[in-house]
């Protein structure tokens, strides 16, 4: 780390773009408008699998006020193609697929034609006159049983990958995958216990608040403009690209705000439907998702059936793990199974360990990224198991866990050998917080549990400008999602010298700042972070060549102090320090403007851990289960706003409770979704949650000039395991399956009584 | 289909409207009025972000029709600022980093500047059980009680 004295780094300023947000003045995606706008809505399948047989829109074009009327035929037949444009791998053509179907409707919510139209409501009388004709197919919804051998097939030319010999008959296995180390065999021989169960969890949504929104507009040239709200304006720009074969320069994407991803805004729903339709009819068009449409279909996460086994010696030591996941990709390939069975088992330092992956495509839409993608569905199992075997040994779960903590020197199953990493802190914290020796009462208990991510670097740009009065500007290019514009105005005002609120931050659009990975993966701290720190850092290079013009001594004698250059040495002279300001202000003089650029691929993100502790009480009658307190203790490298550290610590806590006690898809026999709304899909609010004390470790990540890992995404690793565990702790019953929902802990506390008569 | 003329008073100023049958006060403040602080964040009165201050009582203002507005004064996000001036709670939300994406922030603010004025000393719970009406996907809450009872304090100096 570069900087270790620190004057801004560390507080918590007002975020620069908070007043904006509380007095309703942001844009965000359905809040910008053009002259002429047309309104567009999707028409979508109802049915979960369906052969297109016929599309008419004629009767729809005739109505007065329809602009235009789009399916699959209006875009490109593209290629298979993989593409690394958005959070985890993306075929082009699935996802040309997935914004308007091709030949088949493969989820409820499936679109197949979309329509412009002058109002809202004659858009809505349209959609009921485009005729569809479908052929219904079988179809399949639970991951296991579209693996199984005589389920319906989605794609009839999907061949498994990554089995040996290649298969020769399709099925709804899109690949699988084997991470291993050690001799599994010979572990679980040594073994003298061992714990083995299934575990399973539902598919469940990000539930961002903000609908997909975005408004499009195509020229007659060729150009587009388009206003969105993602994670990323330059993969936005990268799919649209692809998927309407427009040449990237002739497309503008200019990021709204955006209310909240947490990875369901890495990829393009609306936006290439809605360039379409405006270069149909020449006009820009603006489409928003319901919240319906939000449910049916943008991503959810996967559910998963995760097998764990796994064994130790009665002293703790962990001899031999095993897990088997499957998860769900929705129609197309692509769960995040992979990061779920690299995660799976990254908290322990392992000799033979064993962990298979499947990824499995059925009749529900696309999942998408979810925080940590992954990494929640498999940890469910593993800290579940933990618990479990750490009871069954008489071991207490934290000390357990520190037994056979990953440390420096670990090497992973997956393949890397772990530095700087700082889960062993995360487990002493947790042990010694005053709530982990806190008294329980009747029906209450204390459940513990840990989590892994990865977090990433990868490509950012930033450029940093001194303006003539002294003040700077940020300009770059990842959406703000949770306060991160804070964080790249305090890192380049520590490097410049100058307090906060003279450093002034802007998200560029895809025209004005240099290409940008999009906001995901724990990134934007640590890789736009650097970048930022790097575009300041030459911005003060140039400042002190300015000094050294103005003495006529050479640069190297001229230090930046505070935000002044200073001559230094003996042979430098003594002039009185010249101010950023002072610099500023004579820069035509000097050399012109001032200012700094950075483009990096930014290398050498730290993973981080987490471990949290919950209390619960449970209400045996109904099944209801109340969160009595919540310590979440995370290593986060170093905290550049501590605020709102915690409050990504916070939120994913909040989160991870949902997905444990009542977050879930519920699908009919028909294979339609019963639930697309938040009054039945039910999300945690005020009253469910206690205060969520987030505890912050740091232990550095020297890669980074201010020592960031990353924060967004561990804490909702290990919430479902700390519930689940806690339930047990509290009343003696195991739940392996999520949502632990009032009828399902009622079902089994009666089977535990049928069982005890 | 003919439209609705409305009088009614948003924001402490007289307006007047047109507006189709079908349409929600949401849909007349965002798209007729310009006043596009009040969010849809589902259209069912689940989220609360769409939350107005209508004769003093707090709505959501996508379960409201536009017609339904006729005489009726109904303020938003938009009136919680004095001119450069914050209200206490948004200054509080701000302070304790009480949001994050900043989408379901107007109707948090909306729904607990309703609940200060009918409540200027709220239990926690209070707080928490009236803005529970209100969805946050990002904070998990804790900095938004924190902060709507600092500025109940401050209130109440």
């Amino acid at each position: 780390m570069a900087y270790e004295t620190l004057k801004v780094v560390g507080t918590r300023p007002i975020r620069p773009d908070g007043v904006d947000k509380v007095t309703g003045r942001a844009q965000f995606g359905a809040d910008m408008t053009m002259p002429g706008q047309l309104v567009g809505k999707m028409k979508r399948s109802p049915h979960a699998h369906a052969r297109i047989v016929r599309i008419d829109a004629s009767k729809a074009l005739a109505l007065p006020g329809v602009k235009a009327v789009v399916t699959a035929a209006d875009f490109p037949d593209i290629p298979d193609e993989m593409a690394f444009v958005g959070e985890g791998p993306m075929n082009f053509r699935d996802l040309s697929c997935n914004c308007m179907a091709r030949d088949k409707a493969l989820y409820e919510g499936h679109a197949v034609a979309a329509v412009a139209a002058t109002t809202s409501a004659i858009a809505d009388d349209a959609l009921a006159l485009i005729d569809v004709v479908y052929e219904v197919l079988p179809h399949v919804i639970d991951v296991e049983a579209a693996m199984a051998e005589d389920a319906p097939l989605l794609h009839p030319r999907m061949l498994t990958q990554g089995v040996q010999p290649a298969p020769t008959k399709p099925s709804n296995i899109a690949k699988k995958m084997v991470f291993s180390l050690g001799d599994v065999a010979q572990g679980f021989k040594e073994a003298e216990a061992i714990v083995q169960r299934k575990y399973t969890t539902k598919p469940v949504h990000q539930a961002y608040i903000e609908p997909h929104a975005c408004i499009a507009a195509a020229s007659s040239d060729g150009q587009a403009q388009i206003f969105s709200s993602s994670q990323g304006q330059f993969m936005i720009r990268a799919y649209v690209a692809k998927l309407l074969s427009i040449d990237i320069s002739n497309i503008r994407v200019t990021p709204a705000e955006i209310g909240g991803g947490f990875g369901g805004k890495t990829l393009v729903y609306l936006e290439p439907v809605a360039l379409a339709l405006s270069k149909k009819c020449g006009r820009p068009v603006k489409m928003v998702m319901s919240r319906e449409e939000v449910f049916k279909a943008s991503g959810p996460t996967s559910g998963g059936a995760v097998e764990v086994k796994i064994g130790a010696k009665k002293d703790g030591t962990i001899t031999a793990a095993e897990a088997t996941l499957k998860y769900q990709a929705g129609a197309f390939a692509g769960s995040p199974v992979g990061p779920g069975c690299m995660a799976a088992f990254a908290m322990y330092d392992l000799k033979n360990v064993t962990i298979t992956g499947y990824d499995v495509v059925s009749n529900r839409p696309k999942v998408a990224a979810y925080r940590a993608p992954g990494a929640p569905i498999s940890t469910f199992g593993v800290e579940s198991c933990i618990d479990e075997l750490a009871r069954k040994i008489g071991m207490d779960p934290v000390a357990f866990r520190a037994k056979n903590a990953a440390k420096n020197g670990t090497k992973a199953a997956y393949g890397p050998t772990f530095k700087d990493i700082g889960y062993v802190e995360t487990l002493e914290a947790a042990r010694k917080h005053p709530h982990y020796q806190q008294p329980l009462g009747k029906n209450q208990g204390r459940g513990v549990a840990s989590g892994f991510w990865f977090n990433i670097g990868g490509e950012s740009s930033a450029a940093v400008n001194i303006n003539e009065d002294g003040s700077a500007v940020v300009v770059e290019g990842n959406p703000d999602i949770g306060g991160s514009r804070a964080a790249m105005a305090m890192m380049a005002a520590e490097v410049l010298g100058l307090p906060i609120e003279r450093v002034r931050p802007i998200v560029a659009d895809t025209s004005s700042v240099g290409y940008s990975f999009l906001t995901g993966g724990s990134r934007v701290t640590f890789a736009t972070g650097m970048a930022v720190t790097q575009a300041a850092e030459q911005a003060v290079v140039e400042l002190r060549k300015r000094a050294a013009v103005t003495w006529d001594i050479p640069v190297d004698d001229i230090a930046w102090v505070d935000g002044k250059a200073q001559p230094v040495g003996a042979s430098a002279g003594k002039f009185p320090p010249l101010s950023l300001a002072e610099i500023a202000l004579k820069s035509a003089r000097t050399g012109g403007p001032i200012g700094g650029k950075a483009q990096i691929n930014a290398q050498g993100a730290a993973p981080g851990y987490g471990t949290h502790i919950c209390d619960v009480e449970v209400d045996q009658e109904t099944g209801h289960v109340t969160i009595l307190r919540y310590t979440a203790v995370q290593d986060v490298g170093r905290a550049i706003h501590p605020s709102y550290v915690e409050g990504q610590i916070q939120g994913g806590v909040a989160q991870g409770i949902g997905w444990a006690l009542n977050e879930e898809y519920i699908y009919d026999k028909d294979g339609r979704l019963e639930n697309p709304g938040f009054l039945d899909y039910r999300v945690p609010v005020c009253s469910d949650l206690p205060m969520i004390e987030a505890v912050v470790v740091e232990v550095p990540n020297p890669r980074h000039p201010f020592g960031v890992k990353g924060v967004g995404e561990v804490p909702i690793v290990p919430p479902m395991a700390a519930v689940a565990n806690a339930i047990y702790d509290a009343i003696g019953v195991r739940m392996p399956d999520l949502p632990i929902s009032p009828p399902r802990l009622r079902a089994a506390i009666d089977r535990r009584a049928e069982a005890a008569e | 289909m003919s439209k609705h003329h409305v009088s009614a008073t948003v924001n402490g100023e007289p307006v007047e409207f047109l507006c189709e049958p079908q349409e929600t006060l949401l849909d007349v403040l965002r798209d007729h009025l310009n006043l596009t602080g009040s969010k849809e964040g589902c259209g069912s009165g689940d989220c609360g972000a769409c939350s107005v201050i209508v004769d003093g009582r707090l709505m959501c203002s996508c379960l409201m029709l536009g017609a339904e507005a006729e005489g009726r004064a109904i303020d938003t996000i938009e009136s919680l600022a004095q001119g450069e001036t914050l209200h206490p709670l948004q200054q509080r939300f701000l302070e304790h980093a009480a949001l994050q994406c900043g989408f379901c922030t107007p109707g948090f603010l909306v729904a607990a500047k309703a609940l200060l004025d009918r409540n200027p000393n709220p239990t926690e719970s209070e707080a928490r059980y009236w803005l529970a009406g209100n969805l946050c996907r990002c904070t998990g809450y804790d900095k938004i009680i924190r902060a709507v009872m600092d500025a109940a304090a401050d209130l109440r100096k």
